[in-house]
């Protein structure tokens, strides 16, 4: 018997009140049926105190486990908990859906979730595991829970989100003939933090005995009327995280600040990069960590979106055009210093399928390539740690927190005059957050539109580069407003927007890979690290992408024109315009 | 899926005890284990205090009208479960018979002579055919036989991969071993392995002395493990539980546990 955790919890503030609530719960169990404490280990050890002149013990035992999830709880949105419980017999992965773990009954079934995902278990024993550390998906390769996580996980590291001990004690109800007919497991788990360990809410269930359904249901019956108790609804780790004060999915890489179309444009303005800030400094210790490459990835884009939001209304933030100057230089400065680690990132995560899909060469011909990439990343990273570890970057973020702190304190009060473009104090048309919104969307749609319908089969590259940069602008401000607007007119505008955006990406990306590569090959050269096959499976890396690039050329009109043709144009109109009156 | 069936033509010789206690070590030993009391009297569900009743009684099982999984019931004990005894299966000889012979649902036998007069034809085979589904939920299935010649040990005998026969030392029960051996010997295509073993022996008498040292039989094994004849093992009707349970250390839980590690190994 394997007794589900969930059920009912009980509700009280604190110990006592839980310890109450239990004792109600056996108290009212026990006006129908007998109670006897199930005995520790093989269920025959309940008669050894009388037959063998052994002392049973209680039959509490005690579970530890680490609960993991990814830094973006992508477990948690796939609704799915994942454990480490360590054993002497052997440690193992659990894996189980959230639905499961908040049944009412220990036996209840329901129905896959909408993802599809089985109600079942899945179980991996590991060796070597350490609880304490982040692991990559490589270290549960091959089993099965590692096998379901491939695809929602990577590139993302399992890190522990907390510690738990779970006490167990198994009561069975036996009937008039002291048969047991079902079982209560009372579970009083523990938050383990170091050396503390704080008390979490107790959990009671009832579990079926195989044949007796009608007992069972009669003993969820009486502790469901059970004052104190209520239906499980959370896992565990949610009691677990509350006591930790934070919650599950209190990560996103998505802006969505708390703006309104009513707010003062200088409040929102600062709300919304405030926002980014705060993603950027959440993720440095990641990034320094270096625990997967998307630490990395969010602060970058972060610090992307700072810009073009200095950009797009910097100036409503009632900064000195020097001052905004300064500052769009110093995220400048955090990009570059950011970017050869990234682009080397890029190049290993992509490293397993580019040379999976190598046709003359073999893919164990690029294995100098790979290693070559891997020591120039460590250098690389070095230089990124020392930055972001640096004075500069520190004054940065504290400059910046404290200036953005200001001007949400100075623009409390209802809208009023903010600073134009010229750095003067003037009346601008943009007092509130929804015109800002609406205007300056508008001009960055247009801008978009202008140079993308110049755009011809002659057109140099750059001219489509250029393009992809005013995308980015106006993805990032429909991103930044994205509270102020319809949710499905959004989606479809962003929809089309993306799409684009993709074409764009791959235009650029392919030529600036072909770039490096050719450049790689150079340097691994010259370093005397480059065999013949080698430069060859490069030579042919180089070849794919310049197809892939054609491809994304080739492409460009039809997906310019299903976002910014006549149809488009209306779409985003009708979108600003309610966006503008909310 | 492994089928052990206890069985023994005479009544009274520990068929019941035996049952009980090796499917208890079956599942203690982690097996998947389920019991099917088929004697009327309920004897074993008794011993697991289990209501010897059946929802639709036994008709509704051997006419598969209602899966024999609907019938099952958990034991207080890890790993084992019970199919209990219900008072209608004292007429399981006419059900089995009846079950797809002359009024079979699916006609097929209908008026064409009687199928239920060949040995060893459709009708013995009856149970071991409902049996078969649950081959992916248990790892053992234990037998519980009543004492008799008749369809339903016919049955028993055909579903069996072991068949447990509890002896007395007496110089009849040996004979009756070996016509059982015989009888099996004579099944087409799967034969079940026979393995004996004397029961409530009693050391102090010399007839039990020289016929547990000097039998050997044709065709069946005889269990070197001998289960005395012990009060404790009486006790069980009381404790309503395996020996092992609420008399873990003595002599007679030390012998069933010797006899399943020869039969169940």
């Amino acid at each position: 018997m394997t007794p589900d955790p969930a059920g009912f919890t009980a509700d009280g503030i604190d110990s006592q009140a839980w310890e109450e609530a239990v004792a109600a719960a056996l108290n009212a169990l026990a006006a129908e049926f007998s109670l006897a404490e199930e005995r520790r280990g093989n269920t025959a050890e309940r008669y050894a105190s009388s037959a063998g002149g052994r002392s049973a013990e209680p039959a509490s035992v005690s579970q530890r486990s680490t609960w993991l999830d990814t830094f973006d709880w992508r477990l948690h949105k796939a609704g799915l908990t994942l454990e480490y419980l360590p054993g002497r017999g052997g440690s193992e992965l659990r894996l189980a859906s959230r639905a499961r773990a908040g049944a009412a009954r220990g036996s209840a079934s329901s129905p896959a979730g909408q993802d599809g995902v089985p109600e079942q278990a899945a179980v991996q024993p590991v060796t070597g595991w350490q609880a304490s550390r982040p692991h990559l998906l490589a270290d549960l390769a091959g089993g099965p829970v590692g096998t379901r996580l491939a695809a929602l996980i990577e590139p993302r590291a399992l890190v522990p989100v907390a510690d738990t001990a779970v006490a167990t004690t198994v009561y069975r109800l036996l009937n008039a003939d002291s048969k047991t007919v079902a079982r209560l497991v009372v579970s009083r788990p523990r938050l383990v933090s170091g050396r503390q360990a704080t008390p979490l809410p107790p959990r009671l269930a009832i579990a079926e005995v195989r044949g007796y359904q009608v007992q069972e249901r009669r003993a969820v019956r009486l502790l469901a009327a059970v004052p104190g108790l209520s239906p499980a609804v959370e896992p565990l780790l949610a009691d677990a995280l509350r006591a930790l004060g934070r919650r599950a999915g209190d990560y996103s890489n998505k802006v969505d600040a708390a703006i309104t179309g009513a707010m003062p444009a200088a409040a929102a303005a600062a709300a919304i990069l405030l926002r980014l800030l705060d993603t950027i400094e959440v993720n440095v210790p990641g990034v320094l960590a270096d625990i997967d490459t998307e630490f990395l990835h969010d602060l970058r884009v972060s610090v992307r979106r700072t810009r073009s939001a200095l950009k797009l209304f910097g100036d409503v933030l009632g900064l000195t055009r020097k001052e905004l100057a300064f500052f769009a230089a110093e995220f400048k400065w955090v990009g570059d210093v950011t970017t050869p680690t990234r682009d080397l990132d890029v190049h290993l995560l992509d490293f397993e399928e580019t040379a999976r899909g190598l046709a003359a060469a073999k893919p164990d011909d690029l294995e100098p390539f790979r290693a070559f990439l891997e020591q120039r990343r460590r250098k690389e990273f070095r230089a990124l740690a020392r930055g972001l570890r640096g004075a500069r970057f520190t004054a940065l973020t504290a400059d910046w927190r404290r200036r953005l702190a200001a001007v949400q304190a100075s623009s409390a009060g209802p809208a009023r005059a903010s600073a134009t473009r010229s750095g003067q104090s003037g009346r601008a048309s943009v007092g509130r957050a929804g015109l800002l919104a609406a205007e300056r969307t508008r001009v960055t749609f247009a801008k978009v539109a202008r140079q993308g319908a110049a755009i011809t089969a002659d057109s140099p590259a750059e001219s489509l580069h250029d393009l992809r940069k005013r995308c980015k602008e106006l993805r990032y401000a429909l991103e930044f407003f994205a509270p102020l607007h319809d949710g499905a007119a959004s989606a479809k505008v962003v929809g089309d927007l993306k799409r684009l955006q993709d074409c764009l990406g791959e235009f650029q990306d392919t030529e600036i890979q072909i770039a490096e590569i050719r450049a790689l090959a150079a340097a691994m050269h010259a370093a005397g690290e480059a065999p013949a096959v080698t430069l060859l499976a490069m030579g042919e890396i180089t070849a794919s992408l310049a197809a892939r690039q054609r491809a994304a050329r080739a492409d460009f009109e039809r997906r310019f024109a299903a976002f910014a043709g006549i149809d488009g144009q209306r779409r985003v109109s009708a979108l600003l315009r309610g966006g503008a009156s909310r | 899926m492994r089928i052990y069936a206890t069985y023994n033509i005479k009544g009274g010789v520990g068929k019941t005890t035996t049952a009980v206690n090796l499917a208890y070590l079956a599942a203690e030993s982690g097996l998947r284990t389920v019991l099917w009391d088929l004697d009327p009297q309920g004897a074993a569900s008794f011993m697991f205090r289990v209501k010897p009743r059946v929802k639709g009684g036994g008709r509704a099982l051997i006419s598969g009208k209602r899966p024999l999984d609907d019938a099952i019931k958990g034991t207080d004990f890890d790993n084992l479960d019970l199919i209990p005894a219900d008072f209608t299966y004292r007429n399981m000889d006419l059900l089995l018979d009846s079950a797809d012979g002359r009024h079979g649902a699916d006609g097929k036998h209908g008026g064409e002579g009687k199928p239920d007069a060949v040995p060893g034809g459709k009708p013995a085979r009856k149970l071991g055919r409902l049996l078969a589904p649950l081959a992916g939920e248990y790892d053992v299935v234990f037998l519980d036989c009543p004492p008799s010649v008749s369809l339903v040990s016919e049955n028993v005998l055909h579903a069996a991969d072991v068949i447990v026969v509890p002896l007395i030392p007496t110089t009849l029960s040996v004979r009756t071993l070996e016509q059982l051996s015989d009888f099996v010997g004579e099944f087409k295509g799967h034969k079940p392995r026979l393995v004996a073993f004397f029961s409530m022996v009693d050391r102090r008498k010399k007839l039990h002395r020289e016929i547990t040292e000097k039998l050997t039989s044709d065709g069946a094994e005889v269990a070197a493990t001998a289960i005395p004849a012990l009060s404790v093992i009486e006790t069980m009707s009381v404790e309503r539980a395996p020996v092992a349970v609420f008399a873990p250390s003595s002599a007679a839980a030390k012998a069933y546990r010797a006899l399943w590690g020869e039969i169940g190994g």
